[in-house]
């Protein structure tokens, strides 16, 4: 679209992508690969049609809110949504980047104390080399990878011999569970790519959850435990008998009553319950739609995740280049302020995940750790 | 005679801040006065004898770019010069002096009693003249009244000074001196924002009763580093400082008294630096180090007090002179003047405009530590600021501020300005976005045509800084049109990239492995430029990638700097802002849309709003 007459009020181009998110994940890659591309700052499309006189003021202000909740979202997102894995692993990177900053500059500003060591490369380099490889290692990590393209996940999840198994096996039409009458056959988490309602979504059956028997049933436990934590959607699987039992469930669940086929006269379930039975088949075309019904609604919110996800990935792989210039510059015996600047940049590509490191919480640390002072 | 004044610009005080005002707005033109209450104390060092350091050097070479006087001061008096972190990169290496408190003192009264558009005054200033809400004057201690257009305080820390020595309090600015009660009520009414703050001194040792034998002696460089551009070399005779320790029985000496210690009892309400701790505070909180390290630095070449530094405190007199004697080489010291703890009140600087102008009161400057800030270079550069700013306001000329792409200086105005102090504030490195461009090498080539074009820098430093440009210019292309093929170089030996691309003898300056003497000897053209010109230019050329590619975020600072925001801006008619932003505006008051996005938890769709909100008032403005 040739300025003035767009959104910015410059030449810009919109591309309207058909498809899902796998589409729009390959575009934004491709553009991304261009030199002289980056993804646009909090707000600033909206300050340049601004600047070029593009937004009266109350829409101006109205973006203002949007703009800010969003970069709430994507810093939530980044810490909250992925697994705890990976935000106490934006903790290490921070505290990495924080030591490293803080070993260069009480090098650098002061170099007179007898406490401030003069010579801080050995330990940065080592903190250096840490983090270049576990940045390279999250950023190979194709788990993450798998989460950014489909971005929604269901887990199939409740107590021992509730069905788990051949519900799963019912929505994926075709045997990819194990089904057997034992307690505790499910070990580990299985997961089968659907279609849904013309989204991709990613079931996963999990072990059901009870004593376990043994360790690796313990372990099935605990991973069906984080799964289901995790997941978008839970589906939360009872078999129908006289006290089927959803104490345990969230809100959002999704409440199933299954085994409806072998329910005796006394059982009874919750209203808000859907009813099938795994085996014959019955509710399922019906639970289906249900489910097609939260993902679509969910759906219309998965865009701009997918963006902020890009914008992480980008900015570890900024980091990982600056973080490796730094190492670079050690090895090769350039001045501290050099190796400085290297790591402070690192830390910037990263603030939007890990927050600013300040030059107040740099001194802080250097005060702390140092006795300094004449 | 109703309008007319004494003066254009009176400057209260005679410290680092008072003269650095007085000589900049003199500079420039403005008929100056500086009123002290004692002309013999005018740049006096009231803490330790030392100019310069991290940070500090950097903003020492920053006022002489500006033609100020701490600079050439220092290096008519300095007896230890020591170039810190030589063994660093150039943009952190940090100039400092040991200084004879007299020499330098000396050099400054003599410097000032012969300052064109400067007059000395000795009285105390017990009140400032207020007419119409704007500052007028100041009235002196008989009642005299002085009137100027512009008034610039710089009275340290005279506001409620409270020194503290173990249980004794004495009011006080600085030991032996009256704390200055009017001028104080004055600001006080002016219901400004004020804080308090704390800071400490060691006891001054007697350096004859020094076993300076039983001492590890650090000395000078052997060719000392001056702090002023227009320096061409040291005159001074130059001495060492000695090194010692605290031992075990030091501490323990501390510990058994420590509830005696004033800050320790509680007395003291203040905050005091984390990166100048009493010995106290060093005991307490790294009781697993066995020992601290003291420099005893004398005060000047006739003078036989020695400064202790690294052993500031608050215990009693007693107690102080206990624990030093047990530091080798201090075993039978006598002590001239025990150390103590000063409190203090500040000005919040978030009060005060980019150029040190009190936003309440027009014609109202503040500098130094009254701000919040401690050490002679921030006062100094603080003072040159507000010097230049109350001449600029005297001849109605818009306010001058420097960024914090440009000077440590800006760096150092605009954190007060936007973030307050919570201790007493000192300039490190660390604290500059852009270190590898603030250089103290370069601090002329970065300031001193501004300064020019402000007036603040007089013929003589004009015509120095243009020959040494043209110089360096002459040099710089010089060194780009001369070039060798990848292949010439490598049969240099030099290690370059084989890709048929020919460099500059500018482009393999920054090579690190390839040093200065290699590339004059392959451009046997490049040896007419003298050893000067080399040195800066090889400076240059290491920093230069890095510098390309901080250019994008320069221009964004400075795009961002442009954008004012009117300071009477009613932040309650701004929509999109949370009640916590606009509180966090409305009380910094930021100049501009750059100065807002630095105030913390103001967001980026924070700003959008008062962009959006500010855009809007111009065109109102323009047509009304």
């Amino acid at each position: 679209m040739p300025g003035p007459a767009s959104y910015t009020g410059e030449d810009t181009a919109e591309l309207y992508l058909h498809g899902g998110a796998a589409v729009i994940e390959h575009a934004l890659d491709a553009i991304c690969s261009f030199e002289d591309t980056r993804l646009a700052e909090a707000g600033e499309f909206t300050r340049r049609a601004f600047e070029n006189g593009k937004l009266d003021l109350v829409e101006a202000e109205g973006v203002a809110d949007l703009i800010d909740a969003e970069t709430r979202a994507q810093k939530h997102l980044a810490l909250d949504q992925l697994d705890g894995r990976l935000s106490r692993q934006y903790e290490v990177w921070r505290s990495s980047l924080l030591n490293a900053l803080a070993l260069l500059e009480v090098s650098i500003d002061f170099p007179d104390e007898d406490d401030a060591p003069d010579e801080t490369r050995e330990p940065v380099a080592r903190t250096l080399r840490e983090m270049e490889a576990s940045l390279e290692k999250a950023l190979a990590d194709d788990s993450v990878g798998e989460r950014i393209r489909d971005g929604f996940h269901i887990a199939i999840v409740g107590p021992p011999n509730a069905g788990k198994s051949s519900l799963l096996n019912k929505l994926a039409r075709r045997e990819a569970a194990i089904v057997s009458d034992i307690p505790g056959t499910t070990r580990d988490v299985v997961e089968v790519r659907l279609k849904i309602g013309g989204q991709i979504a990613w079931v996963a059956d999990t072990a059901g959850l009870r004593e376990a028997a043994d360790v690796i049933e313990a372990e099935g436990v605990r991973r069906a435990q984080q799964r289901a934590a995790s997941a978008d959607l839970r589906i939360q699987v009872r078999a129908a008998d006289d006290r089927t039992d959803f104490s345990e469930c969230g809100e959002d669940d999704l409440l199933v009553v299954n085994k409806i086929d072998l329910a005796g006269e006394n059982a009874k379930w919750p209203d808000s319950a859907m009813v099938i039975s795994a085996i014959t088949g019955d509710g399922i075309r019906e639970l289906e739609r249900i489910i097609a019904n939260i993902i679509c609604a969910k759906a219309g919110s998965v865009g701009a995740p997918l963006i902020t996800r890009r914008r992480h990935r980008l900015a570890l792989e900024s980091a990982l280049f600056h973080v490796k210039q730094a190492s670079d510059l050690i090895t090769r015996g350039g001045g501290a302020e050099l190796v400085a600047e290297d790591v402070r940049l690192a830390s910037r590509q990263l603030s939007g995940l890990i927050g600013e490191i300040g030059v107040e919480e740099i001194l802080g640390a250097v005060f702390s750790s140092f006795c300094i002072g004449k | 005679m109703p309008g007319a004044f004494d003066f254009d610009v009176i400057v209260v005080g005679g410290g680092h801040a008072g003269c650095e005002a007085a000589a900049a707005a003199a500079r420039t033109g403005a008929n100056t006065a500086l009123i002290t209450h004692k002309l013999s104390t005018i740049g006096e060092m009231s803490c330790n004898p030392a100019i310069g350091g991290l940070g500090k050097g950097h903003l020492v070479r920053e006022i002489d770019a500006l033609d100020g006087l701490m600079g050439r001061m220092a290096d008519q008096s300095g007896i230890q010069f020591r170039l810190l972190n030589r063994s660093k990169g150039p943009a952190v290496w940090g100039p400092r002096a040991q200084i004879d408190r007299k020499l330098y003192r000396e050099a400054m009264q003599s410097e000032l009693a012969d300052y064109g558009n400067l007059t000395l005054v000795e009285d105390g200033v017990e009140d400032l003249i207020v007419e119409g809400g704007k500052a007028g004057g100041v009235v002196g201690q008989t009642g005299k009244r002085y009137r100027a257009s512009a008034v610039v305080i710089t009275t340290g820390t005279f506001l409620k000074g409270v020194i503290h020595r173990g249980e004794e309090r004495i009011e006080a600015g600085r030991i032996g001196e009256k704390p200055a009660i009017g001028l104080s009520d004055r600001l006080y009414a002016m219901d400004l924002p004020m804080g308090r703050l704390k800071t400490g001194t060691p006891a001054r040792l007697d350096g004859k009763t020094i076993d300076w034998s039983q001492l590890e002696l650090q000395p000078a460089d052997d060719e000392p580093t001056p702090f002023s551009f227009a320096s061409e070399r040291i005159g001074v005779p130059q001495i060492s400082c000695g090194i010692t320790f605290t031992n075990p029985e030091t501490h323990k000496v501390i510990a058994d008294n420590i509830h005696r210690s004033a800050v320790y009892s509680g007395a003291i309400a203040g905050r005091g630096p984390r990166y100048c701790p009493s010995i106290e505070d060093k005991v307490h909180r790294f009781a697993s180090k066995d020992r601290h390290q003291v420099f005893l630095e004398p005060e000047g070449l006739d003078d036989n007090t020695v400064y202790p530094n690294g052993i500031s405190t608050s215990l009693p007199t007693e107690t102080q002179e206990a624990f030093i004697r047990t530091i080798v080489g201090l075993e039978n010291v006598r002590i001239i003047q025990p150390g103590y703890a000063i409190e203090y009140d500040y000005v919040d600087p978030r009060a005060l405009t980019h150029g040190l102008q009190v936003k309440s009161m027009p014609g109202l400057f503040l500098a130094g530590q009254i701000n919040g800030t401690t050490g002679y270079e921030e006062a100094g550069a603080q003072g040159l600021v507000a010097g230049l700013n109350a001449a600029r306001l005297v001849r109605g000329e818009p306010a001058a501020a420097f960024d914090r792409a440009e000077a440590y200086i800006g760096v150092l105005i605009d954190d007060l300005i936007t973030h307050g102090v919570s201790e007493p504030y000192r300039m490190f490195t660390s604290r500059a976005e852009y270190r590898l461009a603030l250089r103290a090498d370069n601090a002329d080539q970065r300031l001193t045509n501004k300064g020019i074009d402000l007036g603040v820098v007089g013929s003589a430093r004009a015509k120095m800084f243009h020959v040494k440009h043209q110089s360096l210019e002459s040099g710089r292309q010089l060194l780009k049109s001369l070039s060798l093929t990848p292949n010439e170089a490598s049969k240099l030996g030099w290690k370059v990239n084989q890709d048929g691309q020919r460099r500059s003898a500018w482009d393999y300056l920054a090579y690190p492995d390839i040093s200065l003497d290699q590339i004059i000897a392959a451009f046997p053209e490049a040896g007419g430029l003298t050893e000067r010109v080399r040195r800066q230019l090889a400076i240059e050329a290491t920093y230069a990638g890095y510098l390309e590619r901080q250019k994008a975020d320069v221009e964004q600072l400075r795009r961002d700097e442009n954008l004012q925001i009117p300071e009477d801006l009613n932040y309650s008619a701004v929509g999109g802002l949370s009640n916590e932003v606009r509180s966090k505006l409305e009380a910094v008051r930021p100049a501009t849309l750059g100065h807002a996005a630095r105030i913390e938890g103001v967001t980026p769709g924070a700003l959008v709003s008062l962009l959006a909100h500010v855009k809007r008032r111009q065109p109102e403005r323009a047509a009304g």
